[in-house]
């Protein structure tokens, strides 16, 4: 008997707590008793290998058969796929060139012609001037400082090729998102479809999805671009559908009263009454894009994530840093401009002057200080090509500072890492290896049907099991300790920061800044320090997860306690409550449900971060997917992403129904 | 009161509206005659029962009614912004119901104008090119529509405000570029959907006495919601009161609190001064003697009493050609100002 069993015993009873204070109880005493006698049961410990469905296997061959023999009747799959690539590779080739590599014409055999790209100046005065009409001169230097950071620490070249990819990749994930969202929003039906499919590109790790992209577009550029594409798309799509849907009826309804054709109503009236939330959108597209950038690079994008990668694989610190801060610069300057457009009120010019210059005064400026610029590049080389000798590099300062830490610090460090690994992560691991599977499947199935009932219980008991059917628990379960003990050391850490910056409003400004900028940090960025300190490893990926994770459990639970009722606390002054009274009895207990999102966003995020530690040499599913990538192993990468995003559904399943019902007792709903 | 010559410009006929899965098919069933009873227990909601009303040339039909009595959804079944459940919406001797999306679409451009109750202002365009909105949507050329649509914010006393965003104005600024908007397309009926009730009643009462100074110059048929009894006897030529998706009573205010059909209409009429429903011409006595002075039949007893009670001798009554058709005493004023007096 398992422990699913129990639950029926007990069916219709389960409001009151002491009941299932004795449910768990019998279903630990159960789990127990699968692991003293398991001779009795082996099968119910270790999953059987016999057992295990190669859905891998029919995934990869799925995969050969759509490449090979799938004929979609005018044309084959893999001409549709040839084509879409030849589709992304002119205009990515056009960005390039004008930013990155210039342009080679040649005209017939003997005759050549090179056009330069834009200069650096060129490029930052114009990126200055979209700053300042985004927000303002602040803005403006702001932005101005980022590209000339670019500049001068001698991360140009490799800059432009990203940025050249990221101008092309955010236009194409904007109008998809936007089409597909207007999709969904017209059609119930759609809606249905695309809403799931959403939900699990969110949780499934960006790297099993590189493999089949590899597999179809081949390693290049353009796979590269694709993979940024189908990653960056969703939070758009969800976007446009919910901006679309809070366009007020009203507004609809003054639409068709004036005769608004169906598509007179969307292009002029819900799309631009949706643009708020629209440019929300836009955003998320530019940062995930980023967030992509090193990632990308896998499967042959250049620029700066190839020399992050490059350099942390050669473990040549002080580069990879350089790249990696180069990153985070562009991010800052790229996310900042589209916030700056986002919170910008709508305008259309006021008055409509005749001539050009007047009715585009920014863009005739900046055709302007193109044309000036280029000519003067060309007399002066300086200006087109920032002069060597000018540039700085940090990466030996950098390079010195882990020596120099490595040095002095060794003992100390090495000490943490082994008392850690000692006493806390290597016997978690082991218990967790340990641990029959059948109970696991049975208890996650339990937690759900305490919190969401029958539903609920089958949906996550069914995810556990295809991680045991499909031959990855053991993985599933090195996954789900690494992104267990990183969670809970970031909530150790991030609640009591999210709560101290609550009461305060001096720490509150700093822990908000703090926040927006790790927020903002690529993942991969977090890995380099890691990896100089303390070399490849568990411990290592342990470290790397919880800085990656750390900011939604400060930002909710920050956000969780200031969002209490006033008259609630007002209530506690009233009955006397101390501080620290106040703050146990009264905020954190209303506080929690929003807590337990944050903690939930931390694991998802954990999660996310789990698999590129992969490259620092853990066990788990990151690892496996990682592999698969290197192979090209479709099935197998696929199927162990699965394994990662059921993971993150589950906790997400249950943390979000506890919540729902939390928030609910307390009236906060 | 309305005068039989006068043309019909839109009239509802057993219109219905239910909400509710398979409402169509009840009704079919139930053939008409349901009570709240057996809606309730089908799952539907009858926001609009049986509706039965013409609105005449030129006049201000008033719906009124508290919140959730089926207003909105009236008057939205009558530009078809709801489809109804059943019944027959003629306009202009054309059933609207029957009309095909195309025809739908080119009645609505031209004939139809709306005025909402949370202004549905575009947000990102500026008061000139809100205005000028309906006419792009015409495809009128940019010249003659932004004309237009200048003349238009002019009548509505914005002249000035025309480069500015609807977050830039106040409310009552807001409406009054949702009124020239609404009148930009010169509608032939122009719907308002208790366009006033999120002013403030300051700014409220100063937009009903414009909202009568336009109509005095435009003359449109109009059809006006609002849940303000007040509001209704000061703008009204007839007022429907509706009840959970009935109307219970149509008629003139004079009509409405002389002869109520149900307690439920004479409960909105008590509180309400009698000098505010009472025009001289209903209680005017047949000309007969001497008169110094006049006014016109029209006039409300609250706005012509002072002039008559200091007058001298009667006050003769007269129409809007100007004939005397009767005299009013001092002693007839005074009675309807101390609530003695039901004319
Ligand atoms: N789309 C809808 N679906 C279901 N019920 C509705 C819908 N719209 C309105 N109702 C219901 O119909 C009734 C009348 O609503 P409405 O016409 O908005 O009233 P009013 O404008 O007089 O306040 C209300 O009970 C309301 O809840
Ligand atoms: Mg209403």
């Amino acid at each position: 008997m398992d422990a699913a069993t129990v639950a029926d015993g007990v069916r219709g009873q389960r409001r009151p707590i002491p009941i299932w204070l004795v449910i768990w109880a019998v279903a630990l005493l159960l789990t127990a008793a699968l692991y003293l006698f398991q001779q009795l049961w082996p099968w119910a410990v270790t999953y059987p290998e016999a057992w295990t469905v190669p859905l891998r296997f029919w995934v990869s061959d799925f995969m050969k058969w759509l490449i090979n023999s799938f004929d979609l009747g005018l044309f084959t799959f893999k001409e549709f796929t040839r084509s879409i690539a030849w589709l992304l590779q002119w205009p990515l080739d056009f960005a390039g060139g004008l930013l990155a590599s210039g342009f080679k014409l040649a005209w017939g055999e003997e005759a050549e012609w090179f056009i330069p790209r834009l200069s650096w100046l060129a490029v930052t005065a114009v990126v200055i001037l979209i700053g300042y009409q985004s927000g303002g001169i602040r803005l403006a230097l702001l932005v101005g400082g980022c590209f000339l950071y670019l500049v001068i620490f001698g991360q140009w070249d490799s800059a432009m090729v990203t940025l050249s990819s990221i101008v092309i990749a955010v236009p194409i994930g904007v109008v998809l998102g936007v089409f597909i969202g207007i999709l969904g929003f017209r059609s119930r039906r759609a809606e249905r479809l695309i809403v799931p499919i959403l939900d699990l590109m969110q949780t499934v790790p960006v790297f099993a999805y590189l493999v089949p992209v590899l597999f179809l577009f081949g390693f290049g550029p353009v796979a590269a671009m694709v993979a940024t594409i189908i990653y960056a798309t969703p939070p758009m799509v969800r976007c446009a559908m919910l901006s679309l849907k809070q366009v007020p009826t009203e507004i609809v309804e003054f639409g068709q009263m004036v005769g608004c054709s169906r598509r007179q109503l969307l292009w002029k009236i819900q799309i631009p009454s949706a643009r708020p939330t629209l440019m929300v959108g836009v955003n998320q597209v530019i940062m995930l894009s980023l967030n992509m950038v090193i990632i990308a690079s896998m499967i042959g994008a250049g620029g700066l994530g190839f020399d992050v990668l490059s350099s942390l694989k050669r473990l040549r610190i002080g580069e990879g840093i350089e790249a990696g801060v180069a990153i985070t610069v562009l991010a800052i300057a790229l996310d900042r401009i589209s916030q700056g457009f986002a919170n910008r009120p709508p305008s259309e010019q006021r008055d409509r002057p005749d001539s050009f210059i007047a009715r585009y005064p920014y863009t005739t400026i900046a055709l302007g200080i193109v044309i000036i610029t280029s000519l003067a590049g060309t007399f002066i080389e300086g200006l087109h090509t920032f002069p060597e000798r000018l540039q700085v590099t940090t990466g030996t300062w950098w390079n010195d500072l882990v020596s120099w830490i490595n040095i002095n610090f060794f003992d100390e460090l090495e000490a943490i890492k082994t008392w850690l690994l000692l006493n806390v992560l290597i016997p978690v691991k082991r218990f967790l290896l340990v641990l029959p599977w059948l109970a696991v499947v049975g208890m996650v199935g339990l937690a759900g049907y305490q919190l969401g009932g029958w539903r609920l219980a089958l949906f996550t008991g069914s995810l556990a099991l295809f991680m045991a059917v499909t031959g990855n628990w053991e993985k599933s379960m090195i996954s789900v300790y690494l992104c267990g003990i990183s969670v809970i050391i970031a909530a150790l850490i991030g609640i009591p920061i999210g709560i101290y910056s609550a009461r305060h409003e001096r720490a509150h400004r700093v822990v908000q800044v703090v926040v927006d900028t790790l927020q903002t940090l690529p993942s991969f960025v977090y890995l380099i320090p890691v990896v100089m300190l303390f070399r490849v490893g568990d411990f290592s990926a342990m470290i790397a997860v919880v800085a990656y994770a750390l900011a939604p459990a400060i930002r909710y639970t920050d956000h969780g306690i200031r969002q209490i009722p006033p008259s609630l606390v007002e209530a506690g002054k009233a009955f006397g409550c101390s501080r620290r009274q106040m703050l146990w009895k009264v905020q954190l207990p209303i506080a929690l449900p929003e807590i337990m999102l944050g903690i939930n966003q931390v694991i998802m995020m954990a999660l996310a971060m789990l698999v590129i530690t992969a490259l620092v040499g853990t066990r788990d599913l990151g690892q496996e997917v990682y592999i698969a990538l290197t192979k090209a192993d479709t099935g197998r990468g696929i199927v162990a992403g699965l394994c990662v995003a059921f993971i993150a559904m589950i906790s997400d399943r249950l943390i979000s129904a506890w919540a729902q019902r939390k928030k609910k007792e307390f009236g906060l709903a | 009161m309305e005068s039989p010559e006068r043309s019909v410009k839109i009239s509802c006929h057993d219109l219905w509206k239910l909400f509710g899965d398979n409402a169509k098919e009840y009704l079919t069933e139930h053939n008409g005659s349901v009570s709240a009873q057996s809606l309730k227990e089908a799952g539907l909601i009858g926001a609009v029962c049986d509706a039965n009303f013409e609105v005449f040339e030129g006049e201000i039909f008033i719906i009124m009614g508290l919140s959730g009595s089926g207003k909105s959804t009236l008057v939205r079944c009558m530009s078809r912004l709801i489809e109804p459940t059943a019944g027959k919406v003629m306009f202009e001797n054309q059933d609207l119901l029957k009309a095909s999306e195309h025809e739908l679409i080119d009645i609505r451009r031209h004939k139809m104008g709306m005025v909402f109750q949370h202004f549905a202002l575009l947000p990102h365009l500026t008061v000139l090119h809100n205005v000028a909105f309906p006419l792009e949507i015409q495809g009128v050329d940019r010249a003659s529509r932004e004309q237009r649509a200048r003349e238009i914010i002019e009548l509505v006393g914005l002249e000035g405000r025309e480069n500015y965003y609807p977050r830039e104005l106040s409310g009552g600024q807001q409406q009054r570029v949702g009124i020239a908007r609404s009148l930009a397309v010169e509608p032939d009926i122009w719907f308002l959907d208790e366009p006033f009730s999120a002013l403030d009643p300051l700014i409220r009462r100063e937009m009903q006495d414009e909202f009568l100074r336009l109509q005095n110059l435009l003359h449109k048929s109009i059809v006006f919601i609002t849940h303000d009894f007040d509001e209704a006897i000061r703008l009204a030529d007839r007022i429907a009161i509706m009840q959970d998706g009935h109307i219970i009573q149509i008629g003139s205010p004079e009509q409405l609190v002389l002869e109520p059909a149900t307690d439920y209409v004479a409960e909105f009429t008590r509180e309400i001064p009698r000098a505010k429903i009472f025009s001289a011409g209903a209680i005017m006595a047949p000309p007969t003697g001497n008169t110094l002075g006049k006014v016109s039949a029209s006039t409300k007893i609250e706005d012509l009493a002072e002039t008559v009670v200091n007058s001298k001798s009667d006050v003769a009554v007269v129409d809007s050609d100007g004939r005397t058709v009767g005299q009013l005493s001092r002693r007839a004023v005074l009675d309807v100002l101390v609530g003695k007096s039901t004319a």
